[in-house]
């Protein structure tokens, strides 16, 4: 009998030897005359048991990982192929990593084929598309709108109000982008749903076309992603062939097709604006808001611009039914999350779990603190925008606004652990740098502001006029976070602002000077 | 050089009719000369109907698009903040011994370009590295000189 063995062929799997796994495992089975079928999946997102070795048993599927090429041959021996061996996880479902999190989003991803359309229906993908060919826009709208669902890129914008602006906008074209543009470091969620479950990024982006009237997608993907986007481009093949895109989508009256958009490097183009320029063929520079993209966007028509993750969320939505979304959460954040644990971490990968879980259980329980052993001395939530917190501050609920009222953002739901050797001022100066190699130049208060605060925090490594420098700092986070365009510079105070106040003796400053540094920072 | 004009003719030719075409065709110049030649820019400024600085712009904003042909070899070194957490500056170093440059730069026989990238979505198995598109995670120093023996010159 063909055992069936399921190995990701997901990037990060692959960087770690997941494709040297699955070519020892079948060079061990024919050496024993054993049938197998290698099935590449994506990967579950428990990227610490990487690379995760399933088999299919009765009971269900048995893991096996991490796994090096070099055991392989032990591990087959010991009977990995019936599931068993001293090595066994047990059932994969059963990881505690896996099985504490509530996959709303992600609940296919590791565990299907993603190049079979087939295995995504057998699995439950394609209901919500199906639903929503059959509801007026409106209705679709109605209950995006009561589900709660938030802009997962960060902003936390209630999707439903995007939709229903670009639906009653007056145009005669109108157009769906989805933002897989993610930049932010520790952030890993859209690309290991690409590469995991494509067809559900389609079937998102279809339903928004369905709601908002629009009758063509583009799915905007950087170009540090290619096994990503050699899976998208490979899906929407397969999804035009299938009648889910094209003329009548799904069955119904609309006509919605999805051109995907390769990025070249410009962190600023995950800014929707700046996006936007990037897929119209220009620089990719930030827009002045209004118009909104709602309004006039792509090539001057009414845009829906969505992260990924948004989109992503919708057909659970339409599936389960707004109720279902809305029922887990916390205050004004519905829904789930899928949290990206990364850096210095025991356990990194990516954790789907309902708002309200704090930082400090990701950190220490579901990440197990850092993997070098050592004490956390901060993590940064919410990518290189986002700020830096101590573990005096773990108690904080992961939620738009609990972040917001501690001076940080959840942003697209990264948490990068440092561990005590990390020095703070390096960090804060490493925010500037980056702000000032990927500023695009169009706003005076980022462009200049990003270099000029990188020479100061030189200068306060060097121990020149420290506290003088640490006041200059503030005063300069102040002007770049009121007066820049989008958030590149508007938010690099956060890292920057974030370090002085919580660890000031990196800077070479008195604990009392940071104190008032954070009692300014929170006035204003 | 009349032949670079020819292959970029033809490559612009097969994006007639797609809306918004420059970075894809800049992508596919890039990709067929493995940098975007001066000579190609008038021949996509004239089938865009946009001006040569339009494009020239287009081409210095975004890191990926090269003016200068790059090493055969391509090595990405993740520099953002997960894999600094991890030690990304030893991977650097350990780049750097070993293939004899420093990051930003083209070894002289033209063999390997060693580049930092921000971020290759590879943070929980950090530290991270692209050698010619393919990933590489859970780096060491070790492996880093592993890795950059193995590239062939």
């Amino acid at each position: 009998m063909t055992v069936r063995l399921f190995v990701p062929a997901d990037a990060a799997a692959i960087a770690v030897g997941a494709d040297d796994v699955a070519l020892a495992l079948a060079a061990a089975a024919a050496r024993i005359g054993r049938s197998v079928e290698i099935v590449r999946t994506g990967s579950r997102g428990a990227f610490f048991l990487e690379p995760l070795v399933e088999v299919e048993t009765a009971s269900g599927r048995v893991g096996f990982g991490p796994v090096a090429a070099g055991d392989v041959e032990s591990l087959v021996a010991d009977g990995l192929l019936d599931g068993i061996g001293a090595r066994s996880l047990g059932l994969v479902e059963d990881v505690p990593f896996l099985k504490a999190q509530t996959r709303f989003t992600f609940s296919r991803c590791g565990v299907i084929d993603p190049a079979s359309l087939d295995d995504y229906r057998a699995q439950g993908g394609g209901l919500g598309l199906a639903r929503a060919a059959a509801m007026a826009p409106a209705e679709i709208v109605a209950a995006v709108s009561a589900s709660g669902l938030r802009g997962r890129g960060g902003a936390g914008f209630p999707t439903g109000i995007k939709w229903k602006t670009v639906l009653d906008a007056p145009g005669a074209r109108k157009f769906v982008v989805a933002n897989a543009d993610e930049g932010d470091s520790g952030t890993f969620a859209d690309r290991v749903l690409m590469e995991g479950d494509p067809f559900a990024v389609i079937e998102g982006m279809a339903i928004a076309g369905l709601a908002t009237g629009a009758s063509r997608g583009y799915l905007y993907i950087r170009s540090e992603y290619p096994h990503a986007i050699a899976r998208m481009e490979a899906a929407v093949e397969t999804a035009r062939r299938a009648g889910w895109l094209g003329d009548r989508i799904a069955g119904s009256g609309h006509a919605f097709d999805i051109e995907i958009r390769v990025g070249a490097g410009a962190y600023v183009c995950g800014e929707e604006t700046a996006l936007i320029e990037s897929i119209e063929g220009n620089r990719g520079e930030v827009r002045a808001k209004p118009p909104l993209p709602a309004l006039k966007g792509l090539f001057g028509a009414p845009t829906v611009v969505n992260n990924l993750l948004s989109l992503a969320a919708v057909p659970f939505i339409l599936a389960e039914g707004p109720e279902a979304y809305a029922a887990v959460g916390c205050g004004r954040s519905r829904g789930t999350m899928p949290v990206q644990i990364a850096g210095n971490v025991k356990r990194g990968g990516l954790f789907e779990v309902a708002f309200g879980i704090t930082l400090g259980e990701l950190v220490e329980e579901i990440g197990g603190g850092t993997a070098t052993g050592r004490p956390v001395k901060a993590v940064q939530v919410g990518g290189p925008l986002g700020a830096y917190f101590p573990p005096a501050l773990f108690d904080t609920p992961f939620d738009y606004e609990a972040f917001a009222a501690r001076d940080g953002l959840i942003g697209h739901g990264g948490i990068v652990v440092f561990d005590d050797t990390v020095q703070m001022d390096a960090m804060a100066r490493f925010a500037f740098e980056f702000c000032a190699i990927e500023s695009c130049g169009k706003c005076t208060p980022c462009r200049i502001g990003s270099t000029r605060g990188r020479e100061t925090l030189d200068a306060i490594i060097a121990g020149r006029d420290v506290s003088k420098n640490a006041a200059l700092v503030e005063e300069l986070c102040d002007i770049m976070r009121f007066g820049s365009l989008c958030a590149l510079g508007g938010f690099t105070p956060y890292p920057v602002m974030s370090a002085l106040r919580h660890f000031p003796r990196d800077f070479g400053l008195p604990e009392t000077a940071a104190a008032k540094a954070a009692a300014r920072e929170t006035a204003a | 050089m009349q032949e670079t004009e020819k292959r970029t003719a033809a490559i612009v030719a097969r994006f007639a009719g797609v809306e918004g075409a420059t970075l894809p065709i800049l992508h596919a110049v890039q990709e067929a000369f493995g940098h975007v030649p001066r000579e190609s820019i008038p021949v996509i400024a004239a089938a865009l109907n946009r001006t040569r600085a339009e494009i020239h712009g287009v081409v210095s904003f975004y890191h990926d698009f090269r003016e200068e042909p790059a090493g055969r070899h391509h090595v990405r070194v993740c520099r953002a903040e997960a894999c600094r957490a991890m030690g990304s500056d030893r991977i650097v170093a350990g780049f750097e011994t070993a293939l004899g440059i420093t990051l930003g730069s083209t070894s002289a026989d033209g063999a390997v370009t060693l580049e930092p990238v921000y971020c290759l979505g590879l943070c929980a198995t950090a530290p991270s590295a692209m050698i010619d598109g393919k990933p590489v995670g859970r780096l060491d120093e070790a492996a880093a000189a592993r890795l950059a023996r193995e590239i062939g010159r």
